[in-house]
């Protein structure tokens, strides 16, 4: 879509940078000019939150670097220093911390709107790709933040988290130890996860900067998948889109205000107040709610390496997914049988999600015992699990496949304006 | 021009020849490459534990701060260390399942040391993914992993559970009759 430009300097000024930087051009063309399709609707505004979130997290977390110590000696003192003493420091971390969940709330939708529309079809694989290897960055800046306050919970996770990387046959207790930086997780391990977390956003932010090119060469998708055809199946991105994300993003800013101040600790653990004990581990260790579905699945597998691998294989099935899905049609809204199947998925990621918070052995319905397999009654969250983290892989390598080639699909209109312009037509 | 062929038949225009300018691009590439492999060690080793970290390698321990069917946990190296004077009846026990079906197969006479055997001295970090087990938790009347749920028996051995291996016996030698050094 990166057409022909028609920006025109007005000023002379203007017209002198445009000779030499053509930096407003690229603005005017991108987020001024830039023809999206007419039929977005609100799913299509979690782009524009993600980049609200990002920005929210940058700032405020380049404020707390200002005030944090990052030593295992002082970094918990240091947090409750912030939240005390500093200068609206409680309102930054809270806005901080919670700022990575509502990032990850809108991450999910992005990638489950991407998911139901098949906006990872050709040509927008790359475009996919980026978004996976942007989620991943996400998922190593998220854990290392969480590190960084030095509570029970964050040593304990960084223990099991460090861990998962000894299952390796051979490397793996060398890995763990260079992660370490020592035969435990200890000060080290805090200094380079600091380190890190500061470096993972600007990361972020150059493969969210390679995610919108790719976005712009082939196109923003739509709820039809039907890619434009002339100029009456789109509109100018300002004022439609602007506005349109604008009042989104307000939406979604009063759900993150409502977190921050009414109830600022309910996505956390009370556990994390305490400070980091590696003698003492909490009696129920979960990691952050984002990433429970991951956690049932590492817990539903009883052996060490196959868990790991079937957790990093969950995380692997979608970069895999746009050569994975074999229909045609891109959007679900013409693909019936395939609905069904998103929806069981959709379901399948919160039943997860609520196994990866459950202890393992506890029964799924209260007071009943059935039989033991595999070590585990029947009736427990690690069978649920099992059956939930079944389903999550068949969706990908069983479902997506095959229904490719064998459903009857409805029929796709011709281009984005003519099913609304041939109602119209009905109505007069 | 790295697609010329050595020993190419055309003649090479202004008169150089083609397979001393590919041993030049081909000697500057590997001095490179050698060069960059070189200087990346350095930068991934710095992330291996320091010298000092490395060098707090052994303690010792007086063993009679424990009484019996006592367990006192220690950190050694930055980690939890159990020392768990054994009753009779957990060292029975323990003997007693020594042929018993297990993950990682071991007696409990090789788990301590001989003539020693109420003294258990084992890694307090879950083979698993490294929590630290509570003892008394569990069938097997050993400690029990409160992350995934991993069961050990009296010996420290792995009976039920995700966790690969039995709790770690550490390098230790009895320097008198109750003192210890552990690593």
């Amino acid at each position: 879509m990166s057409g022909h430009s028609t920006y025109q300097p007005k000023t002379g000024i203007e017209r002198w940078l445009d000779a030499r930087l053509p930096i407003v051009r690229l603005g005017y063309d991108s987020f001024v000019d830039y023809p999206t399709p007419r039929n977005l609707n609100y799913w299509w505004t979690f782009g524009g939150i993600l980049s609200l979130c990002l920005a929210s997290q940058l700032i405020t977390g380049i404020i707390l670097v200002m005030h944090y110590n990052p030593s295992a000696q002082g970094a918990f003192a240091s947090v409750e220093h912030i939240m005390r003493d500093v200068n609206y420091g409680w309102l930054i971390r809270y806005m901080h911390a919670n700022g990575a969940s509502m990032f990850f709330i809108a991450v999910y939708i992005h990638m489950l709107r991407g998911l139901y529309y098949g906006s990872y079809k050709a040509p927008r694989e790359v475009l996919w790709l980026l978004g996976c290897v942007i989620y991943l960055l996400m998922m190593a800046t998220a854990f290392m933040g969480y590190v960084l306050p030095w509570g029970q919970m964050s040593f304990h996770g960084a223990v099991v988290i460090t861990n998962l990387f000894g299952a390796l046959p051979l490397v793996g207790e060398s890995i763990t130890t260079w992660l370490w930086g020592g035969f435990a997780v200890d000060n080290p391990t805090l200094n380079r996860f600091f380190s890190l977390h500061y470096l993972l956003p600007f990361m972020i932010a150059g493969v969210v900067i390679l995610h919108i090119w790719a976005l712009h060469v082939v196109g923003q998708n739509n709820p039809t998948g039907v890619d434009p055809k002339s100029k009456a199946d789109t509109v100018p991105f300002t004022p439609y889109a602007t506005v349109k994300d604008g009042f989104a993003m307000s939406v979604f800013l009063i759900l993150f205000a409502f977190f921050v101040f009414y109830m600022p600790n309910a996505l956390g653990h009370a556990d994390n107040y305490v400070e980091a004990n590696p003698l003492v581990t909490p009696s129920h260790i979960v990691p952050e709610w984002y990433f429970l579905p991951f956690y049932a699945i590492l817990r539903a597998v009883p052996d060490k390496l196959m868990g790991v691998l079937a957790m990093f294989g969950a995380i692997a099935c979608l970069f895999a997914l746009p050569w994975l899905d074999t229909s045609k049609v891109r959007s679900m809204r013409y693909r019936p049988t395939a609905k069904i199947y998103f929806v069981f998925f959709l379901v399948v990621c919160i039943i997860l999600g609520f196994c990866g918070a459950k202890l393992p052995d506890d029964p799924v319905i209260p007071h009943l015992t059935t039989f033991q397999l595999m070590g585990s009654d029947l009736n427990s969250f690690v069978w649920l699990s099992r059956v939930a983290s079944l389903y999550y892989f068949a969706f990908f390598l069983v479902v997506l496949p095959v229904l490719g080639l064998v459903e009857k699909t409805l029929p796709v209109p011709d281009s984005i304006a003519s099913p609304a312009l041939s109602a119209d037509a009905k109505k007069g | 021009m790295a697609d010329t062929a050595v020993g190419a038949t055309t003649e090479p225009e202004h008169g150089g020849d083609p397979s001393r300018r590919d041993f030049i691009h081909i000697a500057a590439v590997a001095a490179a490459a050698g060069g960059g492999a070189a200087l990346v060690w350095p930068f991934i080793d710095q992330m291996n534990p320091s010298a000092d970290t490395r060098a707090l390698a052994s303690t010792e321990f007086d063993l009679t701060k424990v009484a019996e069917g006592q367990q006192v946990t220690i950190k050694w190296r930055g980690k939890p260390l159990f020392v768990r004077n054994r009753t009779k009846a957990e060292i029975a026990k323990a003997v007693a399942d020594d042929s018993a079906a297990m993950k990682d197969p071991a007696t409990d006479a090789s788990r301590v040391k001989p003539g020693k055997d109420n003294w258990l001295i084992v890694g307090g970090n879950c083979t698993h993914l490294g929590c630290v087990p509570t003892f008394g938790g569990g069938e097997y009347g050993g400690w029990f992993c409160p992350c995934h749920g991993s069961v050990y028996d009296t010996s420290g051995r792995i009976r039920k559970g995700p966790a690969p291996t039995n709790l770690v016996v550490p390098d230790y030698a009895f320097l008198t009759d109750t003192k210890v050094k552990i690593g």
